[in-house]
């Protein structure tokens, strides 16, 4: 444990070091903590707090309002769903229901001891080729019923 | 690779012309390969040409270039062989071999593997006759076809920073900014402010220090002009905010991009380090006393930051609040000083402005809204993708000629633009020409230019509950009039769209739209309720079928339909049973199959799965006859019946 610990605040201390000057880099700082450790661990939050020389609450205030920053650690698949409009009016959500139901799992929420999450975000900006599932950092474009069920298989071949 | 600093205009000059005399491989092969074309497969088939063009030893001869988006999103991945231009769409490894063997070996056009509007349609091999592209007028989007987006060198060759150089090398920054005024150029972010007064204004305001924004935050679900621009031309980008801080007189410029664009940042990266190693950013820009520093900025996903106070306050690293306006950010922006705020495709249209003068610029448009406009045509036409047209096509044009019209069997019903700021207006509005001031006049808006098409599939009433769901999720709850009254409008659109709605609730609607739209602090909360506004303006009788006969007449709203199994058409497969996840259809092979409406989740799996088409989803109402008396007619609601 004590040596898990020394091996976080190293790791916080070489991402600040890294670091250029000024008060405008938490938003940078928090991106690179999410980068290397999946996730923004409380003692990341703490450390900000201090190292920028602003309370606690505001580094909190940050760090939630923006949705790239999660302060769980996330699951072994992500899959994102996208409903942005040209999705949405190509059925994302009919995608997003069918998804849930082939792997059992709610979209938007993080089970524990699952191994897939099912995000939804508003728009990745590849309204052409709507709908679109993104799994592991992976576009699929003009999803199917068909195709889910073989990105499922996939998925399932990778556990 | 121009690693060398180049440091007067005459070194520039030279390092141009020698690119631009190196003698080129023969054939210049273009492979599309933005972030959709990568999605579509782009890399795969690059492997595939990579190792054919190896295989028939054409190394010497053949080049094969990864660009940037060449806009046919639809027809993604594509190539296009230079110089003759020949253009082939829907690309696949399989199909590589016998294109490497015709086209590039014998010279021979393959007419199966070219574009075919359809069955009998003729096909078209030849870029430049593409019946898409003949209303087009591709100033930007052209260049994209042969650019490397990661070469310095390609943008060079390309006549890239002739702009700079013609600024640096005699205009003064008044010079600079009269031209881009006199060019007529306007905020291509939606708001359509004159470029050149921003700039005046700004270089005009006091304060010790300048600077100078990108905004690259494209937070409009439909919209990604901004992402083709940045992945596929980011030198164009980075040379107008050069001349953009050579005339405002500021000493450093921000380059923000929504994280959700990984591509666009990592070119975006390169570019700036490139521009750098080559002495065209920093210190005495080419021997001049102008310097000049660019800084990427990665948001972190918040729709908010596009607003531009807000957009400043996340580059300071705060919580992307925004303010009260005035004073504005040419007055008061960043860190307190004069900050000019440029969306992606406005300072791509800056080297344009400079480099051919602004009559050759304002020749293009309407009296009022000059040059071109980038729109991401989306969602039910033929043929989606980025398009660039003249400022004065009419929507009809825009969607018929460029976008091919409906889908096949389908009738156009609504059109929106300006996202989920802007409004939805009915298909009579397509001769209605599209610039700035005219699409106010209906109730929409220009926006950053996402074009969204809907047909009689569409609800508008979902529309609108779907565009609050987005902006009140997004809203960042500083004002009350957005915090609040979007969640009100957006909680009175789903009992609508529930089967709940009252009569009352649609003046409720109208009243709390326009008081929402009047009191919100910033854009967001000012335009969240125009997709309502104008729905109801023009399709108000979809949202009295909602309330008072409780249908969805597009078929869309789940609690409104009903599915039902038509016996006449039913072949009693059991597919729809075995895909119900609800265990909602009974029956058994040799007799029709039933879906109790009760377990029925109205998920559409059985719909979709369907050989014969008969599943039919219609209004509940007759649904609900049909259970209250026991009666199956098999064929109720056919006639409503809507694909998903």
């Amino acid at each position: 444990m004590m040596k898990n610990e020394k091996n976080l605040n190293d790791r916080l201390e070489s991402l600040l070091a890294s670091l250029p000057a000024g008060r405008g880099y938490l938003i940078l700082f928090l991106h690179r903590v999410q980068q290397e450790f999946g996730y923004l661990p409380e003692e990341a939050l703490a450390r900000a707090a201090e190292y920028f020389a602003i309370s606690p609450a505001e580094v909190y205030g940050v760090a939630t309002f923006y949705s790239a920053f999660q302060m769980k650690p996330g699951c072994r698949h992500e899959l994102v769903v996208c409903h942005g409009t040209a999705c949405h009016v190509r059925g994302a959500e009919a995608v997003s229901a069918e998804l849930s139901r082939l792997l059992g799992v709610e979209p938007g929420k993080e089970e524990p001891g699952k191994e897939v999450a099912i995000h939804q975000v508003n728009c990745l900006g590849c309204c052409a080729l709507a709908p679109v599932v993104v799994v592991d950092g992976e576009y699929h474009g003009r999803v199917t019923r068909n195709s889910l069920e073989k990105i499922v298989e996939k998925l399932a071949g990778k556990k | 690779m121009s690693q060398k600093k180049v440091r007067t205009v005459g070194e520039l000059q030279n390092l141009r012309l020698r690119l631009q005399a190196a003698p080129g491989r023969r054939r210049l092969v273009s492979l599309s390969a933005a972030s959709c074309g990568r999605a579509s497969g782009a890399l795969e088939v690059a492997r595939a040409l990579e190792a054919e063009i190896r295989k028939r030893g054409l190394e010497e001869t053949v080049e094969l270039r990864l660009t940037g988006c060449h806009g046919f999103c639809q027809l993604e991945p594509d190539l296009v062989i230079f110089p003759e231009k020949i253009f082939y769409p829907n690309l696949s490894p399989g199909m590589i071999p016998r294109l490497v063997e015709e086209t590039l070996v014998r010279g021979r056009l393959v007419p199966e593997l070219a574009f075919s509007p359809g069955p009998g349609q003729g096909f078209y091999p030849k870029l430049d006759e593409l019946p898409f592209l003949r209303k087009q007028v591709r100033w930007l989007l052209d260049r994209h076809l042969t650019l490397d987006p990661d070469s310095l060198d390609s943008y060079l060759e390309q006549g890239g920073f002739l702009a700079l150089e013609k600024v640096l090398s005699g205009l003064s920054p008044v010079e600079v900014i009269n031209t881009v005024l006199a060019s007529g150029l306007r905020g291509r972010g939606g708001a359509g402010f004159p470029t050149g007064l921003k700039w005046r204004l700004a270089r005009e305001a006091g304060g010790t220090e300048k600077y100078l924004i990108c905004n690259g935050d494209e937070g409009d679900p439909g919209a990604y002009m901004d992402r083709g621009l940045l992945e596929s031309n980011p030198f164009s980008v980075i040379e107008g905010m050069l001349i953009g801080g050579y005339a405002v007189g500021a000493g450093k410029g921000f380059i923000y991009i929504r994280q959700e664009y990984p591509l666009a940042i990592e070119r975006v990266e390169r570019a700036l380090e490139k521009t750098g190693a080559a002495g065209l950013m920093g210190k005495n820009i080419l021997g001049t006393d102008f310097s000049f520093e660019l800084e990427l900025v990665r948001g972190a996903g918040a729709f908010v930051s596009g607003e531009e106070t807000a957009l400043i306050a996340s580059i300071e690293g705060r919580r992307a609040f925004p303010r009260q306006r005035p004073p504005f950010p040419v007055v008061r922006g960043l860190w307190g000083q004069p900050t000019v705020i440029n969306n992606v495709e406005t300072w791509a249209n800056v080297p344009l402005v400079l480099q051919n003068g602004p009559a050759w610029f304002s020749r293009v448009g309407t009296p009022g809204s000059k040059g071109t406009k980038i729109f991401s045509l989306v969602g039910k036409v033929r043929y989606t993708g980025l398009v660039e047209v003249p400022f004065g096509l009419t929507l009809g044009e825009v969607i018929e000629e460029v976008g091919g019209g409906a889908e096949p069997g389908r009738k156009i019903k609504a059109v929106q633009t300006g996202g989920p700021s802007g409004g939805c207006v009915p298909e009579r509005y397509l001769d209605h020409p599209l610039d700035y001031e005219s699409l106010k006049d209906i109730g929409s808006m220009m926006g950053s230019g996402d074009m969204l098409v809907m047909d009689e599939e569409n609800c508008m009433v979902d529309i609108a509950r779907f565009h609050l769901e987005f902006t009140q999720d997004e809203s960042c709850g500083r004002c009350t009039p957005c915090r609040i009254g979007a969640k009100r409008l957006l909680e009175t659109l789903r009992k609508i769209t529930e089967g709940r709605g009252e009569e009352e609730d649609l003046e409720l609607l109208e009243e709390l739209a326009f008081d929402v739209r009047d009191a919100s602090l910033c854009g967001l909360g000012q335009s969240a309720p125009n997709p309502v506004i104008s729905t109801m303006r023009y399709f108000k009788d979809e949202y009295i079928a909602h309330v008072r006969d409780k249908t969805c007449p597009a078929g869309v709203c789940k609690a409104l339909l009903d599915y039902t199994v038509d016996e006449a058409q039913c072949s009693a497969c059991g597919l729809c049973a075995r895909v119900c996840a609800a265990g909602a259809i009974t029956g058994a092979r040799g007799q029709t199959y039933r879906i109790d409406p009760g377990k029925c989740t109205k998920c559409a799996a059985c719909y979709a799965k369907c050989p014969k088409k008969a599943i039919a989803r219609g209004a509940r109402k007759e649904a609900a006859i049909i259970g209250n008396t026991g009666i199956h007619t098999g064929s109720a609601g056919q006639e409503e019946r809507a694909a998903l």
